[in-house]
């Protein structure tokens, strides 16, 4: 019961952030980016499976659903799925191969994979723009008459489309699919014993995430207006599992939290800084903003060291009596 | 509810009384470039200082209204300048962008700029889509495009002698048009080039390639690359004795990265920049003043910036406004003539139009002072180097 | 036989020999890599960090202080060693028993942090470092004109290389290495210092990689963000040898190398992800890489 009050608050606060003060374009960022995380955290905190590519997911159906929306002319619902499509596609042919191992083997699998898939990006000049990036994807119109050049009714979208994808990821997650999973990511030899097709089940669990990465990869283009190579650099599958371990791997709410802390960080740090130097009138936070990657090493190692189950993991081992997954 | 009535009463009149004037009290100039990552040095904070100097050279305001300044470090990702860009219009009230380096993120940066009606100057990208495919109303291209350096490098060098080329590409689009737009000057100015090789991007060895490259017997080695690979593809060719036969012609390369090489190294190689600090009295007093400041002598960018702000705040004053298209007409209508260029043209396309030069690195014993690095070879005529008005893609300048 | 496949035989042994230049090189990076993964089932992404910082140490000794190459060629790899043990002391040994990927992850943080570090202070441009007198010059070997200190550093990888090989799996010291990985406790009820013992081999294992960082130093920009896209290479290179082999890791290193360099005669572009290729699809054929052992 208090779990579903306290969703129910946060979707409040969500609803109203615009009215409130919130910008709408970093909101509907914020909202993008820990859809990303969720979907890598189906992955990896409920199936076990650490990727190091997911990146890979998130930049091709960028760059899909950019190139269906801006040169194909598509109607926006159906851009975005395209850039589903692809993302599930790679997910699948990735997943095909890099299944086949176990542990690290799989993770470098995954990051080989996605390094070929940047290179390929890197030189596709026609369809990706190379290093200028997709430019002058157009927002258009949803269903035909929700105009999402306003950015207020964006966010608005992406809040919907936000919301029902973690609700599909909380419906799996307690689904009996969602049970053998975790089951697999306890103790796989014991899950094969029991007669399951353990393998079939590590592919789903990849292809849904890559497609739900997808759906995120999409929906932030259309919100940025362009995709460019970072969204397929390792650097990006390395931030998204940051998000997660700040988070809280293997909980639900973990890698939202975790996606608002560090996309915060990248984008605050700078202004944060300026308002310290103005506070406490020391010049050096003045240059804070320079020190974004220094100052995520920072986070990591803390995290590592200190707060392995991420923020929400913390708090829901302080407060035991909610067993369930939060 | 009465208070709600009065403030957006007194809105409503100071967003149309504003209309004439400069707008929100303060002209607020933004400035969004990669502080942190590898094209730090070239511009970065150096770029900041530079407009602080222009903006205190200005007297601090402008008719009486304080002229402020914000930066930002988009870590070489476009999302994050065009989000901080877009921040900035909406919600900090900046009234002009400075876009420093990548052009992924300039790219990104003009289309919010032009969204909002604000105007965007780009100093630190070299992607001529600038001006061309990507044009607006509101972007200048202001210190030097890779066609213009692609000419001036190879026009210039085929007129000294160097007939015969060979590239050395970094493979991806930025480092291909290098290539093509030089090797179709070099072959336009009665050149040849005898072959190419493209290497991946951020290679850690060169060895090979520069094999290859010396294999061909070819006067000139052109570096369709920049940056990192740049340098060790420069260190490589020293290594390998390919700078004993080959004269080196760097396609985008600036001062930093000779100074990072050293003169031993890079001595006798060709490149273009748009400004050098050393070339006549103006820019030597100016870059006294950065080098108090910042301790190192200024690049190109860093001098673009110091410029295009100086020239904005005069057209500001001029026209009396901060209206963007009222700015942007005076920008088009008059010269530039200041340290950074005499005879600087804002084009229609956006394109800042001045002359380019053909620089030639000393050699170590001909360096009398620090930062004494280049010898000017010769001056490329600005309607010479860019892009002329039968080769533009801008719809604006048809 | 003037010419295989087109290319003119001098080109194609120079490209091999070239390759094999790159291939010690990355030998004795993975070589680190894998001793560290090997004896104390960590994975160090900090490498890239401390190969730059064994780099940068060579610069500062030379330009500060005024030794010489031969010097930092010794101290520089001592200092990133020492670094190496204060990180493993105060940081690693808590996440031995842990999963790999918490290990991965807080030297990832370190790399950030350290490269950050050097970055504030030096910027990116690179600083200035020429090859030392007494290797400079090259000499002409016929098919193609070789660089003295190139050669200086296939000698000085191999060298390491094999040296290391030989204390691992021919010595004693070696042996209660390899014991102490497998069963700690047993080996310390033999009265020998296990932790002590994977402290020093954790400050060996990056003092190998700072000692590779002084030898790239004259031929390779020394800039703060210099080991950044080394360290995915040399990744692959340990994977494809097998995470715990010693063997695995140079004669792969070396391998990769003229692999790598034949693919810059014939398919330039893809001489970065070649790599990449062979490792997946060594990776589906032998699962624990090719000299592995599946754990």
């Amino acid at each position: 019961m208090n779990k579903k009050i306290g969703y129910g608050i946060v979707l409040l606060l969500a609803l109203a952030a615009p009215v409130l003060g919130g910008y709408p374009p970093f909101l509907s960022k914020l909202l993008c980016f820990s859809l990303f995380a969720c979907a890598f955290n189906l992955l990896i905190g409920y199936t076990g499976l650490l990727s190091f590519g997911h990146a890979a997911f998130f930049g091709t159906a960028g760059y899909a659903a950019g190139n269906a929306l801006k040169v194909w002319g598509l109607p926006v619902e159906l851009g975005i799925l395209v850039g589903v499509g692809m993302a599930a596609l790679v997910g699948l042919v990735m997943g095909a191969l890099a299944i086949r191992r176990q542990g690290i083997y799989f993770s470098m699998i995954t990051l080989a994979l996605a390094y070929i898939l940047y290179f390929g990006a890197l030189r596709a000049g026609e369809l990706t723009g190379g290093e200028d990036g997709l430019q002058g994807v157009p927002r258009g119109k949803l269903l035909g008459f929700i105009d999402l050049s306003n950015d207020t009714t964006l966010y608005y979208v992406v809040l919907a489309i936000f919301v029902a994808a973690f609700a599909l990821i909380v419906r799996t997650v307690h689904s009996p699919f969602g049970q053998v999973l975790k089951a697999i990511k306890e103790n796989e030899p014991r899950a094969i014993s029991l007669g399951y097709d353990v393998d079939k089940y590590k592919l789903l669990a990849f292809v849904l995430s890559a497609a739900l990465a997808g759906l995120a990869g999409a929906v932030n283009t259309l919100v940025q207006g362009f995709e460019t190579l970072t969204d397929v650099h390792w650097t990006m599958s390395g931030l998204v599992i940051l998000m997660t371990l700040v988070g809280g791997m293997g909980t639900l709410a973990g890698p939202i939290l975790g996606a608002m802390v560090i996309i915060a960080l990248e984008n605050k740090l700078g202004d944060l800084g300026q308002l310290l130097a103005s506070l406490t009138h020391i010049e050096w936070f003045n240059t804070l903003g320079e020190a974004v990657n220094m100052v995520t090493g920072f986070i990591f190692v803390v995290c590592v060291l200190l707060f392995r189950r991420g923020i929400i993991g913390e708090i829901i081992a302080r407060f035991p009596g909610n067993q369930k997954t939060a | 509810m009465k208070l709600k009535a009065i403030a957006t009463a007194c809105a409503c009149c100071f967003t149309l009384g504003a209309q004439a004037q400069i707008s929100g009290d303060t002209v607020k100039i933004g400035f969004i470039t990669d502080m942190s990552g590898l094209y730090a040095d070239i511009d970065g904070a150096g770029g900041a200082e530079a407009i602080k100097m222009a903006i205190a050279d200005a007297g601090g305001n402008i008719n009486g209204k304080k002229i402020e300044f914000i930066s930002a470090d988009h870590q070489n990702k476009a999302d994050i300048a065009a989000s901080k860009a877009r921040e900035w219009f909406d919600q900090q009230g900046v009234d002009m962008l400075i876009g420093g380096t990548n052009s992924g993120a300039n790219l990104a940066m003009a289309k919010v700029a032009a969204e909002k009606k604000k105007v965007f100057i780009s100093i630190g990208a070299g992607s001529a889509r600038l001006t061309n495919e990507e044009c607006t109303p509101y972007t200048v291209h202001y210190a030097y495009d890779t066609i213009a350096l692609a000419r001036g490098t190879g026009g210039a060098i085929v007129a000294q002698g160097g007939k015969s080329w060979y590239f050395l590409t970094a493979d991806y689009a930025f480092g291909a048009s290098l290539e093509k737009d030089t090797a179709d000057v070099v072959k336009a100015k009665g050149g040849k080039v005898l072959g190419s090789v493209k290497h991946p991007l951020s290679a850690s060895d060169f060895s090979s390639f520069l094999l290859q490259a010396q294999t061909s017997g070819a006067q000139i080695l052109g570096l369709a690359n920049a940056g990192g690979d740049a340098i060790n593809s420069i260190k490589a060719a020293n290594e390998f004795g390919i700078t004993k036969k080959m004269k080196l012609a760097g396609l985008l390369i600036f001062i930093n990265d000779i100074h990072s090489l050293g003169l031993n190294l890079t001595n006798g190689m060709y490149l273009t920049d748009g400004w050098y600090w050393d070339m006549n009295a103006d820019t030597r007093a100016w870059s006294k003043r950065y080098f108090e400041k910042m301790k190192k002598e200024p690049s190109m960018l860093q001098a673009a910036d110091f410029s295009a702000v100086s020239n904005y705040l005069k057209a500001v004053k001029a026209t009396g406004t901060d209206d963007s298209d009222k700015v942007m007409a005076y920008l088009k209508a008059n010269k530039i003539n200041d340290m950074f260029t005499k005879n600087g043209v804002v084009r229609p396309d956006g394109r800042m139009v001045h002359d380019m030069y053909l620089m030639e690195v000393k050699k170590q014993a001909d360096s009398k002072y620090p930062w004494d690095y280049y010898k000017v070879v010769a001056t490329i005529p600005g309607d010479q180097a860019y892009a002329t008005k039968a080769e533009t893609k801008c719809s604006l300048w048809k | 036989m003037d010419e295989i496949f087109g290319i003119p035989t001098a080109a194609l042994m120079s490209q091999l020999l070239l390759g094999l230049v790159n291939g010690s090189f990355y030998a004795m990076l993975s070589l680190g890599l894998a001793v560290i993964f090997g004896l104390l089932n960590v994975i160090n992404f900090s490498h890239g960090a401390l190969y730059m910082m064994g780099a940068f140490l060579a610069w500062m000794g030379i330009e500060y202080f005024h030794l010489n190459y031969w010097i930092m060629l010794v101290l520089a790899p001592l200092v990133v060693g020492a670094f190496g043990i204060v990180i493993e002391r105060t940081m690693l040994r808590w996440l031995y028993k842990l999963d790999h990927l918490y290990g991965l992850l807080l030297t990832f943080g370190i790399t950030l942090m350290v490269e950050g570090v050097f970055r504030s202070f030096y910027g990116v441009s690179g600083q200035p470092f020429s090859v030392p007198e007494q290797l400079a010059g090259a000499t002409d070997l016929g098919f193609m004109v070789m660089p003295n200190y190139r050669a200086w550093v296939v000698v000085a990888s191999l060298a390491v290389c094999l040296s290391t090989w030989f204390v691992i799996e021919k010595t004693k010291l070696g042996s209660y290495l390899r014991a102490g990985t497998e069963n700690p406790k047993l080996v310390e009820a033999f009265g020998v210092n296990v932790p002590l013992m994977v402290t020093m081999t954790y400050g060996f294992g990056v003092a190998l990689a700072g000692f590779a960082g002084v030898l790239a130093a004259p031929v390779i920009q020394v800039q703060p963000l210099m080991g950044q896209n080394l360290i995915i290479v040399v990744f692959a290179v340990v994977v494809i040898g097998g995470m715990g082999s010693i063997l695995g890791s140079i004669l792969t290193g070396l391998g990769l190398g003229v692999i790598e360099g034949l693919t810059k005669v014939f398919y330039p572009e893809f001489s970065s992800t070649v790599v990449f290729l062979v490792m997946v699809v060594v990776l589906l054929l032998r699962p624990a890489g090719l000299f592995g052992k599946e754990k």
